[in-house]
Order: C-alpha cells, then sequence, then structure tokens
C-alpha cells in the first residue's frame, strides 16, 4: 500500500508503520465501537498514514467534523475527538460534551491531541468542567509525515507565518522533537550544519533534547551522515519564482495538497464509442501523485519542456507492447502476454491521465500572459532593472489582475534589488492598496515584516554578488539532458539548493562572504557516536530540513543532485510544508472582512 | 545427614527447616495480634492490651507492597511503613464508628483491600487502601438472631466478596446481594462452622464444622475436593489453608498441628503446650512463627528428594555421587559418571542438581550441589551455561537476602513469582540501599529499573535529612550524577513535599528536562524561575502554562513587565490575546508603545464596526501610524477615510453599494453609471496615475458598449498606454469588428499600428482600407509591406 515510501535508500515506511502502530494502539485502548470526530484540517495528513479501512477495522463506524454545537446521534459506545491543541478547538469540544451529558447519554470520551498533549488545553478543558469526562488523554505525535520515498513533510501550514511573522516557535518545536523520532529510528545523525534563526533554534533543541536522554545511548547505525537544517527566509527567492518542473506546475496551476491534485474534469473523460456528448461531470478529478505511479516517477521532476518528449515515446512502447499480442502464437506466449495485462493496463491508463495533464498545463505555458509574467521574472532574477517601477507589473495592477500575482511579482523585485527604494515602494504599496482595497494594508506589513518586502537601506545591493558567487543565474540551461540544478526553473538554480550542494563541495568556506550576506547564523555541530557505529561510506546520505516550506522544484533538484554521478550524495527532504509562491504569500495575508450588514 | 529434618507421611516427605530464632523478648504470642506479610515478609506484632491514644486496635495487617495497616475499633486505618513512621489514615466510614468488632486485610494482585465487621453485623470493604472507596455491603437476615460464627473474604478477578456462615446457613456476600448457598457434598448433621479458611490464591475454601469435618473445596462453593473428619473436635482453631501445584493442605493448631497433602491427612506432632504458634501461608509452605522460632515448613520439592533419597538412582544422585568421589580421587567418580553417560541422561543429571540447589537454604548444600553441577558441565559440550550462571546469581542474592540482618527468608520458588522488581522495593524500603545496588548490579539489571531506581529512592529519603540544604543537593548530585533514567524532579518533588523548597529548587537544577522542572516550579509558586525553564525548553505550550500561571499570580503591570523582559512569552502572549481576548492585546501594545501594532490593531477592529465607527476607529490608526513615523500607511490610512466618507455620501445619494469597494471599483463603477464627473473627481483627488486611469476608463467604457464616449475619450490627449490596449480592449468586448478597430486607430493617425494588424491578420478588405489611408510618399516603407501582404493573401 506505501511501498513507494520504502524504495528509496532510507526506508521511510519504517516511520509510517511506526505512525501506524501507534494510531491502532490507542485505537484498541477505547474498547468498543467507536466514532471519530475530526479537526478537520487533520484529516489530509492523516490520510498518508492511514485509510479508512484502518479505523474501521478498529471498530471506528462513524466519523465527524468538529463543529460547534451537540453531536450527530450515532449509536456507539465511544467518541472521539481527533484535534490540534488549540483553545478554540477546546471551547467547541466542552460544547459538545455539555450536550451530550445534557442528553445522558452513555458514551465515553476521549482526547488524542495532535502532535503533542498540551497543558494549557486541558486546562481549559478544566475551567470547562469537562475534564473528567474524558476517559483517555492522548497524544499521538505527528510531527513528520512520509510524504513519498525521499520526502517527509510536518503538513503544517502555517509554520513559515508563526516563525517569521508571530515569533511562535511552537512548529520548531515540534520540527526538533520529530527529528529527535527519527534519530530514534535511524541513528543518530553525527553532523548537523545549518543557517538561519530558526535553524540555530531547532539544532540547540535537540541538542538539549538529547542532553534530556544522557545515557541511553541510541545504539542504531545511523542512516543519516548530515543533517542540513535552512531556514525559508535563508532564502526568499525561490518560492516566489514560478516553477517550470512538470510536478511544479501541477502544482502552481491546481495546487497539491497533502499529495493529491484536483484537475479540472473535462480531459479526463474516458472515450467510449457510442456514447460520444454525454453530459460532463463538475466534479473535480482527484489525481494521488507519488513515485508509486511508475511514469510520474519518471517525468514530474523534469523540466515541463521535456515531458513531451518522454510521454510520446512512453506512448510508442506502450502500443508496441499491446501490438505484441499479434505476434503471440503459441498457448503459452498468449499466456505470457496475458499475464502483463494488468501491468500494461496501468500504465496506459496513467499515460493517459499524464497527456491530458500535460495537455491542459501546455494550454497556460504558451498562453502569451504566462510567457510575459516568466519573462518578467527572469528578468528580476538577473537583476534587469530592479530598482525602479515595472511597467508589466504597473499594466498587471492597472487591468486588476490576481492580487497574489502582483505580489509575487513586486515581492520578487524587493528581493532581487536587497529592497525597493522609497518611492518605488510606495508607490506599488499605494496601487495595491487603490485598486485591490484599503484592507490588504496589513497584509503589506506582513509581507515587510517577513522581509519579503523591503525598505533599501543605504547598503549596497548585495544580490548580484549572491547571484555571481552561486552562480544561481545559469544562460546555457538544458531543459531535455539537463547538467545543473538550474533546469528546474529554465535557468535560475534555486539558492537553498546551492547551499546545499556547495556544501557537500567545495565546503561553505568558500563561500564565508556570501554566507555573511544572507540572513541568520550558519553553524555546524557534531554529535558524539557510540563506539562502533562510526562508518566509513563512499556514498552519504544528508537529511535536509526546509524550516518554513520548500517547494517542488527545489525538491526536484536535490533529486537532481541525488542522482548525479559525482555528487555522491543522497538526500531525503524534510519540510514544515510543501509550498508554492501562491499559497506562500495566501498563508501571510491577513483578511479584512467588513461584517455583512 | 542431609535429610534429618524430613518427616515421611505415607505419600511424600515434608520437611522444616529452622529460618531464624527468634530475639524477641514475650512470654506467648497469646495476648498479641500478629501479622506477617507473604513472601518472607515482616512480622507485625501488637499487645492487645497496649493502650492506644487513638483507640483499641482490633486487628493488624500488611499491605502488599509492606505498609502496616492497623485497624482500630472506631473505624480508623493507620498506616505505617515497615519502619514503624506513621505515614497517613483513612477511615472505615460513619458506620463503623466505634462498632469495629473484626477486620480483615486481604490481598489480590498489587492491591491490599480491607473489610470490617461492625456491631450491628454490617460489613464494609475498601477494595483498595489506595483508592479508599468504601462498599457498604447488604445487609444478611437473621444475623442478629443467630449470630455469625465465622467468615473471610475471597477476592478474586477484581471481584470481592465474602463468605460467611451464621447457624447453618452460608452466605455470599458481594456489593449488592446476599445469596445463601448450600455447599454440595457436606454431612447434613452439621449444624455451625468453626471456622473458614481461603487458599493463598482465593480459589479455594476450607470449612470446619462443629461434626469435626472439614470440607475443601473450590471458593464458589459449587465443586467440593475433599471432605474428611478429623478425631478430635477442637471449638477454637486456626486454619490455614494453601494450594500449590501440588498440595494443599489445612492446618488446624492448639494443641496439634494438622496438615493435610493432597488426599491424605497429616498430624504432624504436638507442640509445647504452652507455645501459642501463628501459621503464615506462603505459596509453597507454611511458616510457623512461635515466640521462640522461626521456621519454614514445606514439602521436600521432588528433584530434591530424587537426589537425596536414601539410594536413589537418579541422574542427579549419581552426579552427586561421582563429584564426592572425584574429590576423593578415587576412580569410582568415572564409574558413577559412565552410568549417567551411558544413559545419556548427563544433561538432565546437571539440571537437576542445577535445579536442587535452588530448593536448598544452606548455602553449604547450595555448594555442593553447583559444584557437581559445574562438575557434570565439563563431560557436555554444547551445554548452555545460562541457567548455571543464572542460578548462582540468584541464590547469592536470595543468601544475601535471608541473612538475619535483613531477615527476608525467600524460598526459590517464591523468589521466582515475587520478581526481582518487587524484591527491590522491599530492600528500598527497609533502606537497605547498598544491598539492592549491589543486587542490581550483580544481576545486571538495565539501570533505570535497577541502579537509578534503588538511587531515586536513596536521594528521596536522603532529602528528609537534616543536613543544610546544600550538604544534601551535593550529595545526591555527587552520587546520582547523569546517571540515566534518574528523575531529579521527583526527588525535588519529595523534597518540596517534606517542606524543603530551597532543596527542592537546588535539586531542579540537575534536572535536565524542561519539561519536568516547570510543573513543580509552579507549584512551588516559583513563577519567574518556571518562565525562564519552559523557555530553554523551547516547549511553547509549557511557556504558555506558565504565562497563564503568572497572569493570575500577578497584578498586571507586574506581568506586563515580566512579558516585557522575555520576548517569547511575550509573542506567544500575543498570539493568545489575538484569539482570545482582543482587549488585552491593545493594553499591551499602549504598555509597550508599540504604535505600528496598535495602529494594525485599529484597522483591524475598524472592519468589525459600522461606517461611522469606522472612520472614528481609522482616524485612531492614523495618530499612531503617525507616531510610529509611518507616513506611508498614515496617509493611506486618511485616504481611506476620505473615501469611506465619499462613498458613504454617494451611497445616500444613490441607494447602491459603494461602501467596502477598493478606489479603483468605485471609479469603474461610477464610471458604468455613466457618472464621469464623480469618476473624474476621484480621479484627480486621490491621483490615480494616469496610466491606470486610461486602461480603467477604456475597460469600463468597453464593457458598458459606450464606442461613443470611448472615442472621444481616445482624443482627449494622447494615450499614455499607447493604443493597443485600445484594441485589447474591443477584441474582448462584444462589438467585435477588425474594421471597426481599424477605422477607429486610423481616426486616430495611427496608422501603423493598424498595418501591423492588417498584415498580420492577412485579410483583403483589411489591407486595403489600411493601404487607403495611407500617404503613398511619406509611408513609403509601410505602402510597400502592405502591397506585399496583399499579393499574399490574394494567392490564397
Amino acid at each position: 500500500m506505501a511501498a513507494h515510501l520504502s524504495y528509496g535508500r532510507v526506508n521511510l515506511n519504517v516511520l509510517r508503520e511506526a505512525a501506524r502502530k501507534e494510531l491502532r494502539e490507542f485505537l484498541d485502548r477505547c474498547a468498543g465501537s467507536k466514532a471519530i470526530v475530526w479537526d478537520e484540517y487533520l484529516t489530509g495528513p492523516f490520510g498518508l498514514i492511514a485509510q479508512y479501512s484502518l479505523l474501521k477495522e478498529h471498530e471506528v463506524e462513524k466519523m465527524f467534523t468538529l463543529k460547534p454545537g451537540s453531536l450527530p446521534p450515532a449509536d456507539v459506545k465511544n467518541i472521539i475527538f481527533f484535534v490540534r491543541p488549540k483553545l478554540e478547538i477546546m471551547d467547541i469540544i466542552a460544547g459538545n460534551v455539555k450536550s451530550e451529558v445534557k442528553q445522558r447519554s452513555h458514551r465515553d470520551f476521549h482526547i488524542l491531541f495532535v502532535p503533542r498533549r498540551s497543558l494549557l488545553c486541558e486546562q481549559r478543558l478544566e475551567e470547562q468542567g469537562v475534564l473528567g469526562s474524558f476517559i483517555n488523554i492522548d497524544q499521538y505525535i505527528l510531527d513528520l509525515i512520509p510524504y513519498d520515498g525521499d520526502l517527509l513533510s510536518m503538513e503544517s501550514e502555517s509554520a513559515f507565518r508563526e516563525c517569521y511573522l508571530e515569533n511562535d516557535q511552537t512548529s520548531l518545536y515540534h520540527a526538533a522533537k520529530g527529528l529527535m523520532t527519527l534519530q530514534a529510528l535511524y541513528g543518530t545523525i553525527p553532523q548537523i550544519y545549518g543557517k538561519g534563526e530558526c535553524a540555530r533554534h531547532v539544532a540547540n533543541m535537540m541538542l538539549r533534547m538529547k542532553r534530556e536522554f544522557a545515557g541511553s545511548q541510541n545504539q542504531i547505525l545511523p542512516v543519516f551522515d548530515t543533517l542540513l537544517l535552512l531556514d525559508r527566509n535563508v532564502d526568499l527567492l525561490t518560492p516566489l519564482a514560478t516553477q517550470l518542473t512538470y510536478e511544479g506546475l501541477i502544482d502552481e496551476i491546481y495546487g497539491i495538497t497533502n499529495g493529491y491534485a484536483k484537475l479540472p474534469p473535462e480531459k479526463f473523460i474516458q472515450k467510449k464509442q457510442g456514447e460520444g456528448g454525454k453530459d460532463l461531470p463538475t466534479e473535480p478529478k482527484k489525481l494521488q501523485l507519488n513515485s508509486a505511479e511508475e511514469l510520474y516517477a519518471e517525468i514530474r521532476d523534469k523540466n515541463f519542456n521535456a515531458v513531451g518528449a518522454v510521454l510520446s515515446k512512453k506512448a510508442k512502447i506502450i502500443s508496441a507492447a499491446f501490438e505484441e499480442r499479434h505476434n503471440a502464437k503459441t498457448v503459452g506466449e498468449i499466456k505470457q502476454f496475458v499475464s502483463q495485462l494488468p501491468h500494461m493496463q496501468a500504465a496506459r491508463s496513467s499515460l493517459a491521465n499524464h497527456t491530458s495533464i500535460a495537455e491542459l498545463i501546455k494550454d497556460i505555458t504558451t498562453s502569451e500572459a504566462f510567457f510575459d509574467n516568466l519573462t518578467v521574472e527572469q528578468e528580476f532574477m538577473t537583476g534587469v532593472d530592479t530598482d525602479k517601477v515595472n511597467t508589466y507589473i504597473e499594466d498587471c495592477i492597472a487591468q486588476k489582475d490576481p492580487l497574489i500575482k502582483i505580489l509575487r511579482l513586486v515581492c520578487m523585485q524587493s528581493v532581487c534589488n536587497n529592497g525597493l527604494k522609497q518611492k518605488v515602494l510606495d508607490y506599488y504599496k499605494r496601487e495595491i492598496l487603490q485598486t485591490y482595497g484599503y484592507e490588504h494594508i496589513l497584509t503589506l506589513n506582513n509581507l515587510e515584516k517577513a522581509g519579503l518586502l523591503k525598505l533599501q537601506t543605504n547598503a549596497r545591493n548585495n544580490y548580484p554578488t549572491i547571484r555571481k558567487t552561486l552562480k544561481l543565474w545559469m544562460d546555457d540551461v538544458n531543459e531535455q539532458n539537463p547538467n545543473d540544478i538550474s533546469y528546474v526553473y529554465s535557468g535560475y538554480a534555486p539558492l537553498s539548493v546551492r547551499l546545499a550542494q556547495i556544501l557537500v563541495r567545495p565546503g561553505w568556506r568558500s563561500i564565508e562572504e556570501v554566507l555573511k550576506m544572507l540572513p541568520g547564523p550558519h553553524f555546524e555541530e557534531r554529535q558524539q557516536l557510540p563506539s562502533g557505529l562510526h562508518k566509513k561510506r563512499e556514498n552519504r546520505t544528508t537529511l535536509i530540513f526546509f524550516l518554513g516550506g520548500v517547494t517542488y522544484a527545489e525538491i526536484a533538484a536535490l533529486r537532481f543532485l541525488s542522482q548525479m554521478e559525482e555528487g555522491g550524495t543522497e538526500y531525503i527532504i524534510a519540510s514544515t510544508k510543501l509550498i508554492n509562491g501562491t499559497s506562500w504569500i495566501k498563508s501571510l495575508m491577513d483578511k479584512l472582512e467588513a461584517p455583512p450588514f | 545427614l542431609l535429610q534429618q529434618n524430613w518427616n515421611w507421611n505415607s505419600l511424600l516427605f515434608s520437611r522444616k527447616t529452622d529460618l531464624y530464632e527468634m530475639g524477641w523478648n514475650i512470654g506467648g504470642l497469646r495476648d498479641c495480634l500478629i501479622a506477617a506479610a507473604p513472601y518472607g515478609g515482616p512480622i507485625g506484632k501488637c499487645d492487645k492490651s497496649y493502650v492506644w491514644k487513638s483507640g483499641i486496635v482490633v486487628d493488624i495487617g500488611w499491605t502488599v507492597s509492606d505498609y502496616l495497616l492497623c485497624i482500630q475499633e472506631n473505624g480508623t486505618v493507620l498506616i505505617y511503613d515497615i519502619l514503624g513512621n506513621y505515614c497517613r489514615h483513612f477511615n472505615m466510614g460513619s458506620e463503623s464508628q466505634n462498632s469495629v468488632t473484626e477486620a480483615k486485610v486481604f490481598h489480590s494482585a498489587y492491591r491490599t483491600g480491607v473489610a470490617i465487621l461492625t456491631k450491628a453485623y454490617r460489613f464494609s470493604v475498601v477494595t483498595n487502601i489506595d483508592d479508599q472507596k468504601i462498599w457498604r455491603l447488604p445487609d444478611v437476615p437473621g444475623l442478629q438472631t443467630s449470630g455469625l460464627s465465622c467468615w473471610t473474604v475471597i477476592s478474586q478477578d477484581r471481584q470481592t466478596k465474602l463468605v460467611l456462615a451464621s447457624g447453618r446457613n452460608i452466605y455470599v456476600l458481594d456489593n449488592d446481594s446476599c445469596t445463601s448457598v448450600t455447599v454440595p457434598g457436606l454431612d447434613p448433621d452439621v449444624s455451625s462452622y468453626f471456622h473458614m479458611s481461603a487458599s493463598f490464591n482465593y480459589k479455594y475454601l476450607a470449612l470446619y464444622t462443629n461434626t469435626g469435618c472439614i470440607w475443601m473445596g473450590t471458593s464458589n462453593l459449587k465443586v467440593p475436593l475433599k471432605y474428611m473428619i478429623l478425631k478430635c473436635s477442637y471449638y477454637s482453631c486456626i486454619m490455614v489453608f494453601k494450594i500449590s501445584s501440588r498440595c494443599r493442605r489445612p492446618r488446624s493448631q492448639q494443641p496439634s498441628v494438622v496438615l493435610m497433602w493432597d488426599r491424605l491427612l497429616l498430624v504432624a506432632g504436638k507442640n509445647n503446650e504452652n507455645d501459642e504458634l501463628y501459621l503464615v501461608p506462603e505459596l509453597d509452605g507454611v511458616r510457623i512463627i512461635g515466640s521462640k522460632s522461626h521456621e519454614f515448613l514445606h514439602e521436600v520439592p521432588a528433584t530434591c528428594e530424587e537426589i537425596f533419597k536414601i539410594a536413589s538412582m537418579a541422574p542427579g544422585a549419581l552426579l552427586l555421587e561421582a563429584h564426592k568421589e572425584y574429590k576423593k580421587e578415587s576412580q569410582k567418580a568415572d564409574e558413577y559418571l559412565r552410568e549417567i553417560k551411558d544413559q545419556n541422561l548427563l544433561p538432565t543429571a546437571v539440571e537437576q542438581c542445577i535445579e536442587a540447589a535452588g530448593f536448598e537454604c544452606e548455602p553449604e548444600t547450595q555448594k555442593m550441589l553447583l559444584r557437581a553441577a559445574s562438575f557434570g558441565k565439563s563431560f557436555l559440550s554444547n551445554f548452555s551455561p545460562e541457567k548455571f550462571v543464572t542460578m548462582c546469581r540468584e541464590l547469592r542474592v536470595l543468601n544475601a537476602v535471608r541473612d538475619y540482618t535483613v531477615g527476608m527468608p525467600l524460598t526459590y520458588v517464591q523468589f521466582s513469582q515475587l520478581t526481582v522488581q518487587v524484591l527491590i522495593d522491599r530492600l528500598v524500603f527497609r533502606r537497605l540501599y547498598p544491598l539492592a545496588i549491589e543486587i542490581c548490579k550483580h544481576l545486571k539489571i538495565r539501570e533505570f529499573q535497577g541502579v537509578s531506581h534503588v538511587l531515586k529512592h536513596w536521594a528521596c529519603f536522603k532529602v528528609q535529612q537534616k543536613d543544610p540544604d546544600e550538604d544534601i543537593a551535593h550529595a545526591i548530585n555527587q552520587k546520582l550524577g547523569d546517571t540515566a533514567g534518574i528523575s531529579y524532579s521527583e526527588i525535588a518533588a519529595k523534597a518540596y513535599e517534606c517542606g524543603r523548597p530551597e532543596l527542592a529548587i537546588m535539586l531542579l537544577d540537575f534536572e535536565p528536562q524542561s519539561g519536568e522542572q516547570v510543573p513543580l516550579l509552579l507549584k512551588m509558586k516559583r513563577g519567574q524561575l518556571a518562565l525562564n525553564k519552559a523557555i530553554e525548553s523551547g516547549d511553547t505550550d509549557l511557556v504558555y502554562t506558565v504565562v497563564m500561571y503568572l497572569k493570575n499570580e500577578m497584578n498586571r503591570r507586574d506581568f506586563f513587565l515580566t512579558l516585557r523582559k522575555h520576548p517569547v512569552a511575550l509573542s506567544l502572549y500575543r498570539q493568545f490575546c489575538k484569539h482570545q481576548e482582543q482587549d488585552t492585546l491593545k493594553d499591551l501594545y499602549n504598555q509597550e508603545d508599540d504604535h505600528q501594532e496598535l495602529a494594525n490593531f485599529y484597522v483591524q477592529e475598524s472592519y468589525q464596526e459600522k461606517v461611522e465607527v469606522r472612520v472614528a476607529e481609522l482616524q485612531k490608526a492614523v495618530d499612531e501610524y503617525s507616531k510610529a513615523r509611518n507616513e506611508f500607511a498614515a496617509k493611506a490610512t486618511e485616504e481611506q477615510i476620505k473615501l469611506l466618507k465619499f462613498q458613504r455620501k454617494l451611497q445616500d445619494e444613490t441607494d447602491k453599494p459603494y461602501v467596502d469597494h477598493s478606489l479603483h471599483d468605485t471609479v469603474y463603477n461610477l464610471l458604468l453609471e455613466g457618472s464621469h464627473r464623480h469618476a473624474e473627481q476621484l480621479y484627480k483627488d486621490f491621483k490615480i496615475p494616469d496610466k491606470r486611469y486610461w486602461w480603467l476608463k477604456i475597460s469600463a467604457l468597453a464593457e458598458k458598449n459606450d464606442w461613443e464616449e470611448l472615442e472621444k475619450f481616445s482624443k482627449s490627449k494622447k494615450s499614455p498606454i499607447g493604443y493597443l490596449a485600445f484594441v485589447e480592449v474591443f477584441s474582448i468586448s462584444e462589438q467585435f469588428n477588425y474594421l471597426i478597430i481599424l477605422s477607429f486607430l486610423m481616426s486616430l493617425r495611427e496608422v501603423e499600428q493598424a498595418a501591423d494588424i492588417a498584415i498580420e491578420r492577412k485579410n483583403e478588405n483589411d489591407l486595403n482600407l489600411v493601404l487607403s489611408r495611407c500617404n503613398q510618399s511619406t509611408d513609403r516603407s509601410l505602402v510597400e509591406r502592405l502591397n506585399k501582404a496583399r499579393s499574399g493573401a490574394n494567392k490564397k
């Protein structure tokens, strides 16, 4: 079911299985039939751990969404609340329980806190007078969720906002805890590198937590050689740029949540003879996207311009394979052909799906608007005219293009210019407020706080230096057969991934100057291994943790590095959340709405 | 001779081992209450004549964890630890006030319970003395008249029942019912019962009747196992009844001890008439406590019997013999050995010797057997040494605790049942820390269950000593260091319990887990310190917990000042307020003079309100933005106020919704409405850039299909956005027609752009139209291109 998690060098299925086991154990602790009341936010992440069938096996008969008021009727013995530790949620639960008590129902109540119990929340339940009603109060430690064979995500949408805007480091604490769990399963990671304030904080907590377990030495041979912690705000530029890999574009255009993409249904109608032109499905088509699908694993990280060729080649191979049946003469040959059929049919439907998706995307990437937008992005990234008001942005505002598109461009210009001149910044801000409404003043304020928009101080614009030293722009990019990570943005090499690449060879010491220009401290820590667990290995495995989110294009770039023969390092990627420019900016927006009267 | 203390009855051997000489100086046991805990547990003695301050003691008993319970007549149960220190007390309920006549202490897995009988023949039960929930059992009919002769407690499968005899009736009593039971297979002449006794595990029950019979059966009184008639019928007797794997035996006492083995009754002999005895049932035997002696009587285990039985030919016996001869350097050793080896029984022989060593109490005998085993083992190539090693280790431990200074006469069987964990706990309770640690090390027990566990108890004891705080903290840290599994916070909690908060804080400093430090610090009202520790841990939930605590404990001013010193706590508290207490948030910003945030707060607030109030709120925001020197925001907000007022006015005049639209949308709507004057006014008042205004106006006019106005507007002055924009606007409008576009462009003298479009479209009519407007001499190159395109179009 989750075999794709175990394909990589690090078997992440171990982590998933550990999580499933814990879930089963909790469910069994509440004996009898049960109904789960879900904090809606958690259903997506839980889907990555367990399907409904697992819950059903453990007598879960009903599922509800947490809502204020009374619970829907259900003939079950146990009511279990699966919730995040938030005070607002506690108040809703208290209301639910009180109304049940009023109805004199004889149900047992339980709470499962995800990812961690909270004294504060329990206090709130106590204040509400319902704490005693709960038979079990437990925690389900779900920090790092296995997302794919080389990918872990905390699925914490607001992590960036909390860390960089609100100075709330809860998600960092969970990240550190998650890393401890990982070390318990995969061995102590001997080397820790990091860049950024949050990275420093996480590393400190990890070292501290290790001291807490002093004495109980972990006797597992380490799977990871290095941990690299990176603050998202070290590289604010990359998520702003439009991703140009296949998976990246699916995410940019349709959005991928918890491993699923919702696509317009028109292209996916199965053409059957004799029933053309029937009514169109209105529900969007939901597709799971991960490396379990062979074809997807092959094309997901390619530059979109290289996807078409692969698809047509695949189509030829598959139709050739189907043609084989004419050559099958003997019974044995026919039998062999038939035995391959299911696999071939799966390959064919997978091909059909991706051809449809590619067509959908192509309609967009060949549009003038997409091209214009990309041209401006690339101008900014190469440092062309970043210091004055950009006419394209101006025109887009005048035509009231989507606000997030504008914000992405303006932020990008600001980042590529190390801040904007007062006049330019004020002009943009004023244009945005006048066109999209004054209520966005708080959003603009947030972007400034997060450093995405800023006023240029007297300091020199250091972006060109960074760009040149780290070779962030490559003119001779090869999209079909890439030789450098810059292919993922058709020219721009993501800064974050460059840092990882340079760390391996020739080492960060070679770029001290640039590291100093980027925000936050950079550091190196070593964790003592018990004697006998040291190893000399040719191929090293690095766990790279993006604090504040990672894009699919960055993941593609890291996978590209893993595959490079001379690299010798394989990357496992962890992040607080998988993001793209749009979802990221959205998480920083403050919506102000007037009451409806 | 090793067999000298054996007794033979017609089926099996029993033996009696002297455990200790009793050093207590008492005349006899007649006037005492005696209680002894099983598994070689301690003995408690209480003079009946001793007058207690708090009341008369009815009975005493031990709990599973070696606490002594003294049940008093007034229903109070006093609990003492093994060293005689008073721990706590509880009461058996008002019912029992000064009327407890009898009490029984009973055990089940990990729990101890107490049952009492009152003068009014009512029973109350506490099934777990740590939980102290009192169950009043239902009344038994007829007890007042016919009286109660005997009763006992059966505690099985978490259920507690009482069995009682009244006259010829037997009743079973549980929480909510009282059932009369007919005992199967009993002599019909029985008119009363002298005594009843439950087995060690409560599975069986024995009844002693007035006809001198003993009935034995399962404790549910359904299945009889044995029924017998005793020759003697003494009214007063004590039965101790136990069941082990092979034997069951009730015992009566005074003057003779009655034993019963399986199907056979054994009168073991007369005791000294003057001496009272007390019997303690054990898992595998009976401890006999007298005023001078303390003995253990048990069945001789099969293995020992085989080895030591006279003229035994069992492999173990032969091996023992072989080893003896070997020591004598006699060749007979080889003969014996050969005899075993020929039967392929050497492994069995070794195992027998190892096993038998476990059943022996005398170290000399143990050594003899183990040496024999070791001797035999050396002739075996693949015999796993584990059993031998374990036995040596464990016997060493058992011998150590059997020593009179420790006084725990544990047998090997009891020890296996009891587990090492419990043994260590018992030693710890007796404060025999060094021995416990040695045992842990010797048996190689994992640290957190073994050494750390003992050290923790030691430390908890240490904090109760009278030494200065510093010395104790130092001593504890010295000894404990960073031992894994040590929880300094538990020790600190103990210190605090003992009224030594300063010591507790010193100890907490050694605690590596902040999560553990914080709750105790809060309990000790050290909020500030707790806050530091919580922040150090990085656990935001802990920080929140402390912040909420401080909020309730401190006055607001001090609270804010404290937060100010801890930015992490401050930002978390801000988040809390954002969701829970908006008003506090404002105070917080005010306190910090954070004008920027305050302004943002007002902006946020304003959106909750109707227009009039909103303007006022925004005005506050303007002031705060100005104070924060955020000129841009102040100006933008001022403009918003201006816009709102304008929109409000418009709304009143036109009865159409304008409020809550952006400036851009407002102008757009105005243009759609045809209110060009208002639109123009806003354009000027708000200094909308020309470019955007042109875009705005042409899109609005196009949407409205107002081509006339559009043309007028296009000619008003030169377009700042070029004329392609017009084309774009046209092309998305419904009135799409290139001829119109072209003539429109040419009316603007934008011939070149028109030509470009026509060439691109390759339409002959279009090209002709453009050509007709071209000036042949001035636009020569243009004309050429147009002609070329036209000839291309013709060919098609």
